[in-house]
């Protein structure tokens, strides 16, 4: 395994994988889009807007799921000091605020007919919203900080500190007396959703899954690629500068 | 090494009120930053005094945060800027106790003053009794959260030239617990209904749990970003 945590190795190996991945993925979510629109019934209450469901409950798990690889990576970033953690950290907060900004819009788009109302304060809405801005955050600090090690660094510690967030989010809706429902997937006593709702749900959760690890393998791939690119641009800058003096272009890898 | 180390503690702390007292007016400025902001909002939204009372607590909670946040964003910087950070770093006392011994002179200075102006500014804000009290104690209580928070997003982005901005998106999402506990309480001191004291007792929590987590995260990354 370890082997694989060189970014050279690693980029062969996302190289040699990425086109079966990216094929998987598609055929997942197309047949999850498929049974979402054409085979999933209709909800007695709540009519055609229950799809909105398979899309809305997916990208919930994976905003939290992606907040949750970042986590790990930025514990390999303190504790191992692996550059290909500081990639990993980088690369996963765009995609986690995305899957957040979708969970969000269609939430918004699902409470309207539902609920009355496009948004509510409750602990589950606000929870995620603070996810949201703890994303956008560490983004922030991601582009403010030029050195990469050193960004890598305080993105982690940011990590770590916005990282009690998330069991207050998969927790709020049983600790408080919230307008979002309660979760009836993963329960203690078995989910108290309907088969031929949960597995077209559970499908769609594997494609986004799958989507996350495409997208998450591609931008730690660019994020190598670009600081090899960096590097070179300053050696480069740095021969110009004095062409008397030799360069050593083995000086060690990111 | 335990033996002298409140000394130490004690003429850093001596240095920070006395720095905050002569350079640059923190705590006074802190305060006529609060005024204004207490002053602006019955502009913005009218001077009827009923919506004013009922909105007050809020008002002074939030002006209180910006006011904590706002002057926090030098906590460490100027340190760093001069080089005292690294005395300060190979003092015999442990960074985390450094950390939160500036943490409390920073409150002294400004957020002390604050609570101290609450109630007078309160009823600008045609306040309650009951309501002044509330706020002026969730204040009390609410505020050195605010601080140590606070001082997290400082140790991040004290090396960063302008980081005062980057500092309130880091920190002010987390300050979201604070706020509502903060607010719920107060509200709760001049409601006959509403129960004071569980959301007071969780503002307590609040507290000094992140007097407890903020020194060791601020350090650990006043210790990262200046390897």
């Amino acid at each position: 395994m370890w082997t694989y945590a060189n970014p050279t190795h690693f980029t062969a190996l996302v190289n040699r994988l990425l086109p079966w991945a990216w094929g998987l993925t598609l055929a997942v979510l197309a047949l999850g889009l498929y049974l979402t629109f054409f085979i999933a019934p209709a909800d007695y209450q709540q009519g055609e807007t229950v799809r909105i469901m398979y899309i809305h409950v997916p990208a919930a798990w994976l905003s939290m799921m992606c907040y949750s690889a970042m986590t790990l990576s930025a514990l390999g970033t303190l504790v191992w000091r692996h550059p290909l953690a500081d990639a990993a950290q980088k690369a996963a907060a765009p995609i986690g605020a995305g899957f957040t900004f979708i969970c969000l819009v269609t939430g918004s788009l699902w409470g309207k007919p539902m609920w009355g109302t496009w948004w509510v304060w409750d602990a589950r809405l606000t929870s995620v919203l603070v996810l949201f801005l703890i994303y956008l955050g560490l983004i922030a600090l991601w582009q403010t900080i030029e050195e990469p090690t050193r960004a890598a660094k305080a993105a982690a510690i940011m990590t770590l500190i916005g990282a009690v967030n998330i069991p207050i989010i998969k927790f709020s809706v049983d600790w408080w007396n919230t307008l979002h429902q309660p979760a009836s997937v993963f329960r203690m006593g078995g989910p108290t959703i309907h088969p031929s709702m949960l597995w077209p749900l559970l499908i769609m959760a594997l494609g986004a899954s799958l989507l996350f690890v495409c997208l998450h393998a591609m931008a730690i791939r660019n994020e190598i690629l670009r600081r090899r690119i960096h590097r070179l641009t300053l050696l480069a800058a740095h021969a110009s500068d004095r062409p008397a003096n030799s360069f050593h272009l083995s000086d060690g890898e990111g | 090494m335990s033996s002298n180390l409140s000394p130490v503690l004690m003429s850093l702390f001596i240095r920070e009120v006395r720095l905050a007292r002569r350079i640059g007016g923190g705590g006074a400025m802190g305060l006529v930053f609060f005024l204004i902001l207490v002053s602006i909002t019955p502009f913005a939204i009218g001077p009827d005094l009923n919506l004013l009372a009922r909105i007050g607590p809020s008002i002074l909670w939030i002006a209180a945060l910006l006011a904590t946040l706002l002057g926090l964003d030098r906590l460490f910087q100027a340190d760093q800027e001069d080089g005292s950070l690294d005395l300060l770093r190979m003092s015999q006392a442990p960074l985390e106790l450094i950390v939160l011994t500036k943490c409390l002179a920073h409150w002294t200075v400004t957020g002390l003053p604050l609570i101290i102006a609450a109630p007078i500014f309160g009823l600008m804000l045609a306040l309650e009794p009951e309501a002044l009290t509330g706020v002026t104690l969730t204040l009390l209580v609410g505020t050195p959260a605010l601080t140590c928070l606070g001082a997290m997003g400082a140790a991040l982005t004290a090396s960063i030239r302008r980081g005062g901005l980057l500092m309130a998106i880091l920190v002010l999402p987390l300050c979201v617990p604070v706020l509502i506990f903060g607010i719920s309480a107060a509200a709760a001191a001049s409601d006959a209904v509403a129960s004071f004291t569980s959301p007071f007792l969780m503002l307590c929590a609040l507290t000094l749990l992140s007097l407890l987590a903020a020194p060791f995260a601020a350090a650990a990354a006043l210790r990262a970003l200046s390897d």
